[in-house]
């Protein structure tokens, strides 16, 4: 069908023009402005050299690192769970499991402070306990557990899919051949769910390096990348130095999903 | 292998499903709460001090302009992301091979940035344009660019799995042209991946936050802006009004999300 070339090309046009104008062009303005500020480039230097930025981008990253094996521990339990049983009520859990998945993160911060604000049931609940309010919501916890909980419904949707998937004559073969139940998750399950695993969890880590909603509602005194990145360009009108910090917030999650793409040798995105 | 009717699980069995559950517990006892507490008179009494709709027409009547501008800036959304998007993953779905991959990698790089770093781009580059900066159509450009991947993605997916090059075939053999040929076949079939990618765009821009918030004005507050402003000022009840307004926004599309993707499942 070569006749139909000008209508595919004239179809691709408008994307293409839109993408140019309102991202890639803004883009590399962003860059630009990033080494126009006082430090001139050196602000893309100063990112990583000056303590305050430093600190933040090491407790981001090791932030999303926790949430991403924490997540994938948890996600991959339950999905293969869901995936390999049935029982009643099975699809009514997968639907509670999963709806939370487009929450924001403004809200999900809300829902941690239900969890472990200072009126929170947990601190309600270690009060009537041990006689004192255990208070989470607004420490590092507090983040942790913003951050798994919303990138839990989306991963697990990753895994069941991947376990359904799988073939169910390998795990039959395994146990015939007398595997225990650890054997057949290391040398079974494990291998058969990788792709889909590394590619949740590359999801995960990128959406954890750039989540800002739950941090900005909790209000905490850690600061993540985003927070600071939003310190500087509203308080400081530093607009120069967010603009360095941000690029390189997004050149290193797109370092991290472009490296588990080449692990997996597919788009990882598409578990997004 | 499925167990279906075996009645003597074992202890495996049933601590996985005890774990599965906390998980959801974990997921939905939350938002429980915080419908409770957004009908409660006096959240520090609790339930004792009764229940109340007064927290959610306070919220009803001072922030349902956020409401109704989220849901224009949503539908305007799906208007351009069906517009644009749906030829697009036509398009890709023809021009398979190392070029269609990178096409598609660049149209997902919004999604993969942090809305931060997209947003601030935005402001740098046309912040200072007119009167742009102020008008809701800023912020739509922002959720078009971040809803616009779920949507091609969604239909591209049901594009590769029909074999619709046979079906093209057939049809162009026939004399019909392309536009016959795109509205007649290409379109209806794939109608379900439409619908799915749909659902995602008016989910994901009602919710969309961390974008938003550097894009929007005093004139141009959406409903999560307005949300976190609640949460940051307001009593805690009238903020989880305000959530309970939010979710019964966004739990129906969730809802009709999931069925959605359990009828292509399905079938």
């Amino acid at each position: 069908m070569k006749t139909d070339r000008a209508w595919l090309i004239g179809m691709t046009l408008p994307v293409a023009a839109m993408f140019f104008t309102f991202f890639a062009v803004p883009l590399a303005k962003l860059f630009v402005i990033g080494g126009s500020g006082e430090l001139g480039w050196s602000a893309y230097v100063a990112a990583f050299i000056e303590p305050r930025y430093w600190r933040s981008m090491v407790s981001t990253v090791t932030l999303s690192v926790v949430v991403t094996i924490s997540t994938l521990v948890i996600s991959g339990v339950a999905g293969v769970f869901l995936a390999r049983h049935e029982f009643a009520g099975r699809q009514v859990l997968t639907a509670l499991l999963t709806l939370p998945l487009a929450f924001p993160g403004v809200v999900i911060g809300f829902m941690v402070i239900m969890l472990g604000g200072r009126q929170g049931l947990i601190p309600t609940i270690t009060n009537m306990l041990i006689g004192e309010k255990l208070v989470f919501a607004y420490s590092m916890v507090g983040l942790f557990v913003g951050y798994i909980y919303f990138s839990i419904p989306r991963t697990i949707l990753t895994v069941i899919a991947a376990a359904e998937k799988l073939d169910p004559q390998l795990i039959e073969a395994a146990r015939s051949l007398g595997a225990s139940n650890w054997r057949v998750l290391i040398d079974v399950l494990i291998p058969g769910l990788k792709p889909a695993l590394l590619a949740a969890g590359a999801i995960c880590f990128a959406t954890s390096m750039g989540a800002f909603g739950t941090a900005f509602t909790l209000a905490t005194k850690i600061d993540v990348l985003p927070m600071i990145i939003y310190t500087e360009f509203t308080l400081q009108a530093n607009i120069a130095m967010a603009a360095a910090l941000s690029f390189v917030l997004g050149l290193l999650t797109w370092a991290a999903l472009a490296f588990a793409r080449s692990l997996t040798g597919n788009t990882v995105a598409a578990a997004a | 292998m499925k167990s279906t009717f075996n009645i003597h699980r074992s202890p495996v069995f049933w601590s996985l499903l005890g774990f599965t559950i906390v998980v959801a517990a974990f997921l939905l006892v939350p938002v429980v709460l915080s419908i409770l507490t957004g009908l409660t008179n006096n959240q520090f009494v609790g339930l004792s001090s009764g229940l109340t709709l007064k927290w959610v027409f306070k919220v009803w009547e001072s922030y349902q302009d956020s409401l109704w501008l989220s849901l224009g800036i949503a539908v305007a959304c799906l208007a351009s992301t069906l517009v644009m998007g749906v030829p697009a993953a036509y398009v890709l779905s023809r021009v398979q091979g190392k070029l269609a991959r990178t096409i598609e990698e660049m149209l997902m790089l919004p999604v993969a940035l942090p809305g931060l770093a997209t947003a601030l781009a935005l402001i740098v580059t046309y912040g200072a344009l007119g009167n742009f900066r102020t008008h809701w159509t800023f912020i739509l450009v922002g959720h078009f660019l971040f809803t616009l991947p779920f949507m091609v993605r969604s239909v591209l997916a049901v594009l590769l799995s029909v074999d619709m090059h046979t079906l093209e075939e057939g049809a162009r053999s026939l004399g019909a042209t392309f536009v016959q040929r795109f509205c007649g076949i290409v379109l209806p079939n794939c109608r379900s991946g439409i619908v799915a990618g749909s659902l995602m765009v008016l989910t994901l821009s009602i919710g969309e936050f961390n974008m938003t918030l550097l894009l929007h004005t005093p004139l141009t507050q959406t409903l999560p802006v307005g949300l976190a402003d609640a949460y940051a000022s307001l009593r805690i009840e009238v903020g989880s009004a305000y959530t309970i307004v939010f979710f019964m926004m966004i739990v129906p599309l969730l809802i009709a999300l999931q069925l959605a993707g359990g009828r292509k499942a399905h079938k």
